[in-house]
């Protein structure tokens, strides 16, 4: 049993220098597809017909991506007419709302909220913990108690089910707190959409402070999204 | 995909038994005339033919079909269907006589309004009374999907009903939203006088969101979205088992290369979620070195995985034909070095724990689950395996030519939660073997067959995913749209058996067996 400290000193230090530094190992982000100018409205409107959420729009030779609603099938990458696919991770929205005040800069506590996920959401914010990204050097921590909790994560398209337990927990939180949705379920409903069975997203219940895209985002732009809500990173232009 | 017909004794011992009453009705399909009789066929299929119960289907066509599949011990299924009328409401329970068909005919009762006769515990169960009122039956063809048209009045008063009836016993309510970790959206009631859980009772489908519904009347590429999104952690082994389900009815062949690079994925995908359910039972027992180390394995292949498909969790790969696009022999090689890699830190993370006696204080003789109560409820994968069930659809149904690879199906005897540990560890193993000898099979060629023609029918896919049998029914419409699209999930059937290995054990003990089941919500709530 004494092994235990030896087998994990001996591994050394494996976390990301992230935000200090920019990371860009292999196979961290799938990317994400960017808004690009074709040659012609043609070709243009060619990428747009191969998305089968509607998330690419041609307008004359050129296609907008909308993240919000992309469920990152990877259609538009590859094929005929295939879109530029960045390969950074930052890429977090504004809703509304202002960063959390400076006190929660290097101590803010996180919960979160499964209302409907399929699990690859759920899975890349328990990634954050784990040593590669552990979000516990920014003062980040997952908490099991909404009353300690500065941050709201919902994954998830916000099931019928979960609302209920979903609006206690939003209210059992302490004022100042803010709501993240992590996942193109949680901002647009995804694939499941407005049904009888799912919200169509946790806006429709909640006021939504920030939106991560992605399905599912990667850990890292979700630890994104919790620095742009304490105020430490800036969002950055998405096109 | 081609499955042997039904063997002679078989077909006799059920003439045998119930002459013309129960009629072969298609090359894997019988049906019974009378729904009275369905209890004692069933019965005789499950205990003395031995074939385990793996789902009930239902479907509303011009009159009710219910579909009740068997599989068969060495190779394929067997549906045993029941026809009744429209108007029909009430039938027989067979969950006396099959234990494992419990949860289906809830199921059914809730999303059809079938009332199953006898059956001792209906109502409240993927419709919670807190949030619907009684009579709402959503699975039915007229129940429009898209909306709330109608008026929600929740039974308010609804309480679990509890069984210990003990001077000082209470009932624990854990979840929906619980654990600081990333837990999924389960409730648990565990009743107890003390020490000991008495009785467990999970409450699930705080996830359903529909699926199935949903589903009805979409092109079979959207579906395919569906099929890949419900459940992330097995993503790859539903989209195939859906995509398997669509070329049976279209009759389409699948070129070897795309056959050897789905080996290569779904061993990929299966690698990768028992390295995560191994961080999760690290993480249970509170030994944190190791659980950093197996989370680093998953992030490790997830990378990978990424690198290879440009996706971390394996989403739009599948299609019916094939693959969606092709790989190239040398991100094979790189994939390969990143599993031999993953697979050596495996065995020496298994090398440790097996030297940690705490850790393994918490896991053995704990959690058991006997081949007696694995065989009555039909629990499938890791979880029946390590109780001596040795079942699994890549040997008794081969599909993308498994039946070429040379392999053991692992399987333990003890049923404890140390035995499901060894075997996640040896199946890990075992998938990075089968992703070496995948490519070393790759040949040139196409990875997809060209257009389909649009044909009706119904066919089953079944795949082993990584917590257990797969079975997706497919029934495809004239216009190529999904008529009814009915998923068997391995989870639906190993969250029924749950209770059994958590009763007459400590409550600390809950979380780790808990673990060692691997269990995915959103997998069994759809």
């Amino acid at each position: 049993m004494s092994f235990w400290p030896w087998y994990g000193l001996r591994r050394g230090i494996q976390s990301t220098r992230y935000p200090y530094a920019p990371e860009s190992a292999p196979g961290i982000s799938p990317g994400r597809p960017v808004s690009t100018d074709f040659a012609s409205a043609d070709e243009a409107a060619g990428a747009a017909a191969v998305c089968p959420v509607g998330a690419i729009t041609a307008v004359g030779s050129r296609v907008n991506v909308d993240l919000r609603t992309c469920v990152w099938c990877q259609r538009c990458r590859f094929g005929a007419n295939p879109l530029h696919w960045d390969t950074g991770f930052e890429w977090t929205r504004s809703i509304k709302g202002s960063p959390l005040s400076e006190a929660f800069a290097r101590s803010l506590h996180v919960m979160i909220v499964d209302a409907g996920d399929c699990g690859a959401c759920l899975h890349e914010v328990k990634q954050l913990n784990n040593p590669l990204y552990n979000m516990h050097r920014l003062g980040f921590f997952l908490t099991a108690t909404p009353r300690s909790a500065d941050v709201l994560l919902v994954v998830g398209p916000v099931s019928e089910n979960m609302r209920g337990p979903l609006l206690k927990t939003y209210d059992a939180m302490p004022d100042p707190k803010r709501v993240i949705a992590v996942g193109s379920c949680a901002i647009s409903g995804g694939v499941f959409g407005r049904t009888f069975m799912s919200a169509g997203g946790a806006g429709s219940v909640l006021p939504v402070d920030l939106e991560v895209p992605g399905d599912p985002p990667p850990p890292l732009a979700i630890l994104h999204g919790l620095l742009v809500v304490t105020g430490r990173k800036q969002i950055a232009e998405v096109r | 995909m081609t499955r042997p017909p039904v063997s002679i004794p078989f077909a006799e011992a059920l003439e045998r038994k119930f002459g013309s009453a129960v009629s072969r009705f298609a090359k894997d399909a019988y049906i019974v005339a009378q729904p009275e009789i369905l209890p004692s066929v069933c019965e005789f299929v499950f205990w003395e033919l031995e074939c385990p119960f793996a789902g009930l289907i239902v479907e509303e066509r011009e009159q009710w079909e219910l579909r009740y599949v068997f599989l068969l011990p060495n190779s394929g299924w067997l549906h045993f269907l029941l026809r009744l009328p429209l108007a029909t409401r009430n039938l027989p329970s067979i969950s006396a006589q099959v234990h494992a068909a419990d949860w289906y005919e809830r199921e059914a009762e809730d999303l059809f309004g079938l009332c199953f006769e006898e059956h001792p515990r209906l109502g409240d169960f993927i419709l919670h009374d807190q949030v619907w009122q009684e009579g709402i039956a959503p699975m039915r063809k007229a129940f429009d999907a898209t909306g709330m048209h109608f008026e929600k009045r929740p039974q308010s008063d609804w309480r679990p009903t509890l069984v210990v009836q003990d001077p000082g016993a209470f009932a624990m309510p854990v979840g929906p939203v619980y654990e600081g970790g990333a837990g999924e959206s389960v409730h648990f009631l565990l009743e107890t006088v003390g020490e000991d859980v008495i009785r467990a009772v999970p409450r699930l489908f705080y996830n359903y969101r529909g699926v199935e519904k949903i589903a009805a009347g979409k092109s079979v590429d959207d579906v395919l979205l569906l099929a890949e999104r419900f459940s992330a952690k097995s993503a790859f082994a539903h989209s195939l088992a859906y995509c398997q389900a669509v070329e049976e009815i279209r009759g389409l062949g699948i070129p070897r290369r795309a056959t050897h690079f789905r080996v290569v994925l779904a061993e990929l995908e299966r690698m990768r979620h028992h390295a995560g359910v191994i961080d999760g039972i690290c993480q249970s027992t509170g030994l944190s070195v190791s659980e950093a180390h197996a989370a680093m394995i998953e992030e490790r292949l997830l990378r990978a995985s990424c690198i290879f498909t440009g996706h971390r969790y394996l989403f739009g790969l599948n299609t019916p034909g094939g693959l969606r696009r092709d790989f190239e022999n040398g991100a094979a090689q790189e994939l390969l070095s990143a599993v031999d890699d993953a697979s050596a830190q495996l065995e020496c993370l298994e090398e440790r724990l097996r030297y940690s006696s705490s850790f393994l204080d918490r896991l053995e003789d704990v959690g058991i689950v006997s081949p007696a109560s694995s065989l009555d409820l039909n629990l499938v994968g890791p979880v029946g395996r390590a109780s001596g069930l040795r079942r699994d659809v890549r040997r008794s149904s081969p599909y993308c030519g498994y039946e070429q690879y040379d392999f053991e199906v692992p399987s333990e005897i003890e049923g404890d939660g140390y035995a499901r540990l060894r075997l996640l560890f040896a199946e890990a193993r075992q998938s990075a073997r089968l992703i070496h000898r995948a490519t070393e099979l790759l040949e040139p060629g196409p990875v997809c067959t060209g257009k389909m023609e649009m044909t009706t029918g119904a066919a089953m896919g079944a795949v082993e995913a990584p917590i257990g049998a797969a079975l997706h029914w497919v029934r495809l419409d004239g216009q190529g749209r999904i008529e009814r699209y009915r998923i068997l999930s391995p989870s639906f059937r190993n969250w029924l058996g749950l209770h059994v290995a958590v009763e007459d054990f400590a409550f600390q003990d809950f979380p780790i067996i808990l673990a060692t089941f691997g269990l995915s919500a959103a997998e069994c709530d759809r």
